[in-house]
């Protein structure tokens, strides 16, 4: 079941027009701007489908540029997301693709600074809900049914164990769990589906843990 | 985690075996799969109402989309109700001129509260604040209103769409249309079945209905499918209430609205490349606001 709660389908409460193209948009910035860590100095964004025909209408372009500054969905702030970004000196520009995804509502963002590049594809399922599908090249395949965490971290001996340690301290049970990397002792990616929500103090705890560079949450 | 129900048939049979409302059982559920307390999610969805009632009064005070294509309907419907002249009635009107005005709010990029999506928004708070001057309910009964209309979205959502870009406007507007009158069948003291015999009548008649959206926009004709979708809430909850019942089932129904989804082609799910985003005037109204063209973004890419 993709849409598990009833805020799901009574809201999100949002800045119109549209909560697949605008708000389940928003999202999809938020969720690259929180595993990026930081504000990015650039951006360019591919949007592909639906996204690619009708994003200037939908302000779907300024809704990405807003999560990209961490606005909610709701943030008024959300209209001005072009000129706050000018602002702030982080550039961005937009690439409507022909190429046909298998979502109609796909955007890849690729995001970066002087320090580092993250590549995050997300779709946009309807109702303002959203999902990451790759991530820096990495397939992520989840059932949408848990809350979940992405944990970017260095291939590293006993790290897993790290995470798995520091989420049964805190009584939160693992649903599935997934561990990716693309090359020995580079970059890996743990996709961890939980029974619960998760709060900021897991998401804290694990931001400290050595060789983690990146973590966020999606399916709130 | 485990769901009560999955699909309508299931969720009816919850209410009537446990002499409990549909909205109980929306609130139940989402204790169950959210563990949060009760006050805890009926402070959010109050904080929902909040929002809505706010879209409805800015919308009948007036409001225009910055590409000039929809405001101030809802302002002309409410003046022409107060002339005394309206044939459909003012309950009806009422419910048609507040959907407009959510939607109309919706599309100059003000806040509003999907339900189930933001192209939809105006019908479940339309309908909501046009039938509480005539039932009366208490801010409780209203909450419980936004909960029933929840747990048919809910349905919907996971079994179909509410998407209009993989179902079409049916999956939007029909939907939100089906999803009210199901509510609106609950307050007026109406059971499960007839809430589910409600939705039914309204979302066979909102069955096949394309998303084609003017220009790419969701104004036009967004805001008046929502204005349709209000009275057909309204009309289809009386039919039920009369004691009108579907001859296909709910979930029959959904599934059929989700097979229509997904054989329509992409031009006609909000890709504004078919229906009335390529008549003549649509195509001449878009040129006007894009200058035809849908060249990327000139905001200094770097890298």
């Amino acid at each position: 079941m993709k849409f598990r709660s009833v805020f799901d389908i009574i809201g999100p409460v949002m800045i119109g027009p549209s909560s697949s193209h605008t708000a389940g948009a928003a999202r999809i910035g938020r969720v690259a701007r929180t595993l990026f860590g930081r504000q990015p100095e650039w951006a360019k964004i591919y949007l592909y489908g639906s996204f690619a025909e009708t994003y200037k209408g939908h302000g779907t372009d300024v809704a990405i540029i807003g999560g990209l500054m961490d606005y909610d969905t709701f943030d008024e702030r959300i209209k001005t997301a072009f000129e706050d970004a000018k602002k702030a000196g982080f550039t961005f520009e937009f690439i409507p693709e022909e190429e046909e995804m298998e979502h109609p509502n796909t955007a890849k963002i690729v995001i970066g600074d002087e320090n580092s590049v993250m590549e995050l594809t997300g779709i946009s399922i309807g109702g303002g809900k959203m999902e990451v599908v790759e991530l820096n090249g990495f397939p992520l395949r989840l059932s949408g049914n848990y809350p979940a965490l992405l944990v970017v971290h260095q291939d590293r001996a006993g790290l897993i164990a790290s995470v798995a340690n520091a989420l049964a301290k805190r009584g939160v049970n693992i649903a599935h769990m997934e561990v990716g990397r693309k090359e020995k002792g580079k970059m890996a990616l743990m996709v961890i589906e939980v029974d619960q929500l998760i709060d900021d103090d897991i998401i804290n705890e694990l931001r400290g843990l050595p060789h983690i560079t990146q973590v966020s949450t999606i399916a709130e | 985690m485990e769901v009560l129900f999955k699909s309508v048939k299931e969720l009816v049979a919850l209410a009537e075996s446990s002499k409990k409302p549909i909205s109980e059982i929306m609130i139940e559920q989402e204790m169950l799969l959210s563990r949060r307390t009760r006050e805890e999610i009926i402070a959010q969805m109050d904080n929902n109402l909040t929002v809505m009632e706010e879209a409805v009064e800015k919308g009948l005070q007036g409001v225009q989309s910055t590409s000039g294509l929809t405001g101030g309907d809802a302002v002309l419907i409410q003046k022409y109700m107060a002339s005394g002249k309206s044939l459909s009635g003012d309950l009806i009107l009422d419910a048609v001129s507040k959907a407009v005005a959510t939607n109309e709010v919706n599309a100059a990029m003000g806040t509003i509260c999907a339900t189930p999506t933001a192209g939809a928004a105006g019908i479940v708070p339309g309908t909501l604040f046009a039938v509480i001057d005539k039932l009366n309910p208490t801010r409780e009964q209203m909450l419980n209103y936004l909960f029933t209309t929840g747990a048919f979205g809910f349905v919907v959502a996971n079994n179909a769409s509410i998407s209009g870009a993989a179902g079409g406007c049916q999956a939007e507007t029909g939907s939100a249309a089906s999803m009210a009158a199901a509510a609106i069948v609950e307050m007026a003291g109406g059971t499960p079945q007839q809430s589910a015999e409600a939705f039914s009548i309204v979302m066979k008649n909102m069955l096949g209905l394309v998303c084609d959206p003017v220009a790419g926009l969701v104004e036009v004709p967004c805001v008046k499918r929502n204005a349709m979708g209000a009275a057909k809430a309204l009309v289809g909850a009386d039919m039920a209430l009369a004691g009108v019942v579907s001859r296909i089932p709910t979930d029959e129904v959904i599934d059929a609205m989700h097979r229509i989804g997904q054989s329509m082609p992409s031009a006609l799910r909000e890709t504004a490349k078919g229906g009335l985003a390529t008549t003549p005037t649509g195509k001449a109204l878009e040129a006007k606001i894009f200058g035809g063209t849908k060249a990327s973004s000139d905001h200094n890419p770097s890298s």
